[in-house]
């Protein structure tokens, strides 16, 4: 996943949260990136005609905007369930952070053909847990 | 999160070490199967498929081999890999393309997957300055080589099938 599918990502989680638009500190804090680096993308997603950015108010994705982000914690969800199920990843969220900017589109669908993920995919994805609803079950199944 | 491709650890590596051999280990049950699909008929009468389906499991098997091995010398934990391939075979079990085309096609996709992911892998070690327990060159040579075959196969099965166009 590239550098501006992960902050899409990011900006689509927090409004889902805040249900409006994402501060920037918000997504700087949530990538663990500066707030001039945060700007800087930023911009270059607008310039893509991704999102729209206000002054005071944060970030919001266009359409298109939202479904690179959507696809994109497609991608997270699948790295986490590969983790989670085939190779048994205690700290799977620990892990897909750290794996998802090396693990491309393609390579997670691949992934995706061994793993049994739900239909409602990506909207079971709980960001307060940063794991899909249904994962969080199994693997509370799997430590008990 | 970890912005930016990066591998900066001995860890890391050696997780993304057993997702390609877990990519390796879905090209080698999907080229077995499909070989498997054949009818004596058509594998007579193709051997050009024949051969690339062989070809493909024979090389899989051996990039599997050469990411152990790197594995081996990683300071991580190992993780159990005999469950993988009992659920890679339950999950090809039973798969047949319906004909030539999707044989090809599928073995397309198999090997741009791996060439991508082996792509992005020594992108992320060469962009890291970290240090791991194997020295990087040779690290480094060992995932070009195979990012070379990788990239040899997508030739193959392309040639393939522009002449069956």
């Amino acid at each position: 996943m590239n550098t501006a599918d992960q902050y899409l990502k990011a900006i689509y989680l927090i409004q889902e949260m805040e249900d409006g638009p994402a501060a920037t500190g918000a997504l700087a804090k949530m990538l663990d990136v500066s707030p001039a680096s945060a700007n800087e993308m930023i911009g270059k997603l607008e310039d893509r005609g991704l999102a729209e950015h206000e002054k005071y108010k944060g970030v919001q994705l266009s359409d298109e905007g939202i479904v690179r982000a959507r696809d994109a914690l497609q991608t997270y969800c699948i790295i986490e369930r590969f983790l989670t199920n085939v190779l048994e990843v205690e700290d799977f969220r620990g892990e897909a952070r750290e794996l998802e900017s090396v693990i491309d589109d393609t390579v997670a669908e691949r992934l995706d053909t061994i793993i049994d993920r739900n239909s409602e995919c990506p909207d079971c994805f709980d960001p307060e847990t940063d794991a899909c609803r249904y994962l969080e079950v199994e693997s509370e199944n799997l430590a008990d | 999160m970890s912005v930016g491709h990066r591998v900066g650890s001995d860890h890391q590596l050696a997780r993304l070490l057993q997702i390609g051999i877990v990519l390796e280990e879905v090209v080698e049950a999907r080229a077995y199967h499909h070989y498997q699909s054949l009818s004596a008929d058509e594998r007579e009468l193709d051997e050009e498929i024949e051969g690339l389906l062989e070809h493909a499991a024979d090389e899989s098997a051996e990039h599997r081999q050469r990411l152990e091995a790197i594995i081996d010398e990683l300071d991580a934990e190992s993780i159990p890999f005999e469950d993988i391939e009992t659920l890679v075979e339950a999950r090809y079990g039973k798969t047949k393309p319906e004909d030539f085309d999707g044989i090809l096609y599928d073995q397309l996709c198999n090997e741009e997957t791996a060439y991508k992911f082996y792509d992005d892998l020594i992108e992320g070690i060469e962009a890291s300055d970290a240090s791991f327990s194997i020295e990087r060159e040779r690290l480094l040579s060992v995932l070009r080589d195979i990012r070379a075959e990788e990239a040899e196969g997508v030739e193959e099965v392309t040639k393939i099938m522009e002449t069956r166009e």
